[in-house]
């Protein structure tokens, strides 16, 4: 076991002295957030500095009326179609819709002109428009009054508890759930990924530059296994960590900024102006709710049982990688082998979405967070939820003995496959690897 | 007493057999030459010895126990092809694969602060193997092989990659290896080499073990008793057909079969003949006898 030490330490070492792994794990939570403010900053600057495109109008119903927004003004006219058409082109009109007689209960025909494909945000803000107005003047013709109609509209949310056995009630908020099972199960994924390929990659290294004879005069080949798995997994589990802190410290820095600026119902405010047309009564409401939703949720729970899937998923999918690395010669010949590993995720990665965070409490759900090459990712999804006991102790166990028979199974295929050379491997040498003794 | 006993040693791998019925004897304290043409079964053999592979019939016996991952730390190799960790520096990497040997952390720091003063490679310490260049990068790995002082050192093609120098450095740390007691097997195509270091020698072809035994007994197995004699002839000489003869000025030199003759009766025929300058046994080179042992046995 020494051995193995041995072998977790250089692993350990030989990657988290390298300055790319400071570079790595300083820049990447930086990444995300600059590459989106990039973006928001040009979208900023386009609105501001975009002129007033505006859109020329032919009604021949003199029946609507389309407001001018932001970036879009509507002017209307009695142009022919003909001219319209002209104006667009000789560019001094952005757009021109032409409205020609509809039918109320039929409306069709309605024509957008323009020298750019319009984006669909705002073909459904005209379309919306004429909606609204079709319809009021519908009704109208039926003798009801739009305003009565809007009197009567009701703003209803259900706040939904869950009960457990003994009795104690919990505020849950599915978005909030949601939300967790997407980033955890995403981080998982992307883990399994990042570092099962550091595995593959190391393997051939060892494997081409020959290292590997002396090494395994040594030691065991599953012991060498076993500890380059071990080793760069702490290697991933060091960089979150210094990724949780790094948030959690911004994090406070931001909201101490911030929260010392502006009392929190005007932050809230300026998060989401849409809220503000709500009444004011409802926001306090809403805000302690989602406190509440927060609290309810048992975050110990949630990691924890993040930390198994994450190491848990990381050893069954990390054995594979190195046998992989251990059966080819360069790591453009492991592309023929990663298939097993990368339709398995994938189905995870796309069930997760699909099935498990829309229900997860679905048959599907239950089989993809069972079954251990997919339940690593999907089970997360089921956990922000909460799972049943039995389901969680079911998907534990199957996920032990699951990357207990890959690690046995990728041994072999490692033992054999690291001390050859040149030689053309398939799918049926590595079958009668596993086979030989 | 042996260090090594090797008995019915066979492996198959599945195209191929690699080593059939090996019996093998490498005593304490000698220079074993392991000889061979690629692809004979050295490398299996060694990789066996080494516990990398296991055999499939037969037993080795290390100190007269059987072999066992107990006796890892007693064994050195330097295998064929040569590899260190490209992005490791010298220190750390001597220090991991001493301790991977099972040495302590304070007996690996001495041990390869005595060999960096030995080889006088200090300034090397914090150096990656990358910038090192391949000579340079032997000498690592030739301390590697040895920095846990096994009773068995395993030597594949130990002089390839060095230049003349560095070779000569090489033998005599090997020569001075064995001064201490230790048991060194010699695996390589170099001849000259084998000749000058070893007292053992195992030939292996097409899995089978065809020679064995000590160097000086086996070159005297293949000798042909034949002499080399350096005549100055009186007068006319009549050379029978079956002898070699080369004319250099008024020396003539002459391959002699010896016959039923003894040597004493041969040179009193030659001194019959003229004044002798020179008589001496031919003995094959090793060389020569690997080359006539291959041929004879690709004929077969």
């Amino acid at each position: 076991m020494n051995k193995v030490f041995l072998v977790i330490q250089r692993e350990y070492l030989a990657r988290v002295k390298k300055k790319s792994f400071l570079f790595a794990t300083i820049l990447t939570p930086l990444i995300f957030p600059t590459v989106m403010g990039i973006f928001l900053w040009i979208a900023v600057g386009e609105e501001k500095g975009a002129s007033l495109r505006i859109i020329e109008v032919v009604d021949e119903n003199n029946l609507f009326f389309l407001e001018s927004r932001d970036q879009y003004a509507f002017s209307f006219s009695k142009v022919d179609i003909e001219e319209g058409k002209r104006q667009v082109q000789s560019g001094e009109r952005f757009g021109f819709l032409y409205i020609p007689k509809i039918q109320l209960d039929n409306p069709s025909g309605i024509t957008y002109f323009g020298e750019t494909n319009p984006s669909m945000t705002f073909i459904a803000d005209m379309e919306s428009s004429l909606k609204r107005r079709i319809e009021e003047q519908r009704m109208m013709e039926s003798g009801i009054d739009p305003k009565v109609l809007d009197a009567y509209r009701t703003r209803v949310s259900i706040q939904s508890i869950t009960l457990d056995n003994s009795g104690n009630e919990k505020i849950t908020d599915a978005t909030i759930n949601y939300g967790i099972g997407f980033f955890t199960g995403i981080l998982i994924y992307i883990f399994i990924f990042v570092y099962g390929n550091q595995i593959m990659q190391g393997v051939i290294e060892e494997k081409s530059s020959r290292i590997i004879e002396i090494l395994v005069s040594s030691i065991k080949p599953f012991q060498l296994m076993l500890g380059k798995i071990i080793g760069i997994g702490a290697v991933g589990l060091t960089q979150f960590l210094i990724w949780l802190m790094l948030i959690a410290g911004v994090s406070s820095i931001v909201i101490g900024y911030f929260g010392m600026q502006m009392p929190q119902q005007t932050a809230m405010e300026l998060a989401s102006p849409a809220m503000t047309e709500m009444s004011n009564m409802n926001i306090s409401n809403d805000y302690s709710e989602i406190l509440q939703v927060i609290g309810g949720i048992d975050f110990v729970k949630i990691a924890l049982t993040f930390i198994f899937y994450f190491i848990g998923g990381y050893l069954l999918y990390g054995s594979f990688f190195a046998a992989i690395g251990a059966a080819v010669d360069t790591p453009s010949d492991a592309q023929q082998f990663m298939l097993p590993v990368t339709i398995p995720l994938l189905i995870a990665y796309l069930g997760l979405f699909v099935f498990v965070l829309d229900d997860p409490n679905s048959n599907v759900s239950f089989w993809l967070s069972v079954v251990p090459f997919t339940s690593p990712i999907a089970m997360m999804g089921r956990a922000s939820y909460g799972v049943p006991f039995f389901d969680l102790a079911l998907s534990m166990s199957l996920l032990i003995v699951g990357f207990l028979f890959t690690t046995w199974m990728a041994g072999k295929i490692y033992k054999i496959g690291i001390l050859m050379h040149g030689s053309k491997v398939n799918y049926k040498t590595l079958w009668k690897w596993i086979k030989m003794n | 007493m042996n260090i090594l006993e090797i008995s019915h040693l066979s492996k198959a791998f599945e195209n191929h057999v690699a080593l059939k019925d090996i019996n093998l004897s490498i005593p304490k304290g000698s220079i074993f030459g392991l000889l061979g043409p690629n692809g004979a079964g050295k490398t299996t053999l060694i990789r066996i010895i080494n516990q990398i592979i296991d055999a499939n019939e037969g037993e080795i016996f290390f100190r007269n126990e059987k072999l066992h991952p107990k006796h890892i730390p007693f064994i050195g190799y330097l295998p064929e092809e040569r590899g260190l960790y490209k992005k490791m520096k010298v220190w750390d990497q001597l220090i991991f694969f001493a301790r991977l040997k099972g040495m302590s952390l304070d007996e690996a720091k001495s041990k390869v602060n005595f060999w960096l003063d030995k080889l006088a490679i200090q300034t090397w310490k914090e150096k990656k193997i990358e910038d090192l260049s391949k000579g340079m990068a032997q000498k690592i790995q030739f301390i590697a092989t040895v920095i846990h002082e096994p009773e068995l050192l395993i030597l594949d093609e130990p002089f390839s990659g060095f230049d003349p120098v560095n070779a000569e450095l090489i033998k005599n740390e090997i020569l001075e290896l064995r001064e201490k007691g230790i048991t060194i097997v010699l695996s390589t195509h170099r001849m000259e080499s084998i000749e000058l270091l070893c007292d053992q020698i195992a030939m292996i072809h097409r899995s089978e073990l065809i020679l064995s035994g000590g160097l000086l007994e086996v070159k005297r197995k293949f000798r042909n008793k034949i002499y080399k004699v350096i005549l100055e002839p009186r007068g006319e000489l009549d050379v029978p057909k079956e002898w070699k003869s080369i004319t250099i000025g008024n020396q003539i030199i002459l391959e002699v079969p010896l016959q039923q003759k003894s040597p004493n009766m041969l040179l009193n025929e030659m001194i019959a003949l003229g004044e002798v300058q020179g008589f001496s046994e031919i003995i094959p080179t090793m060389e020569e006898i690997f080359i006539q042992q291959i041929k004879s046995h690709s004929y077969e």
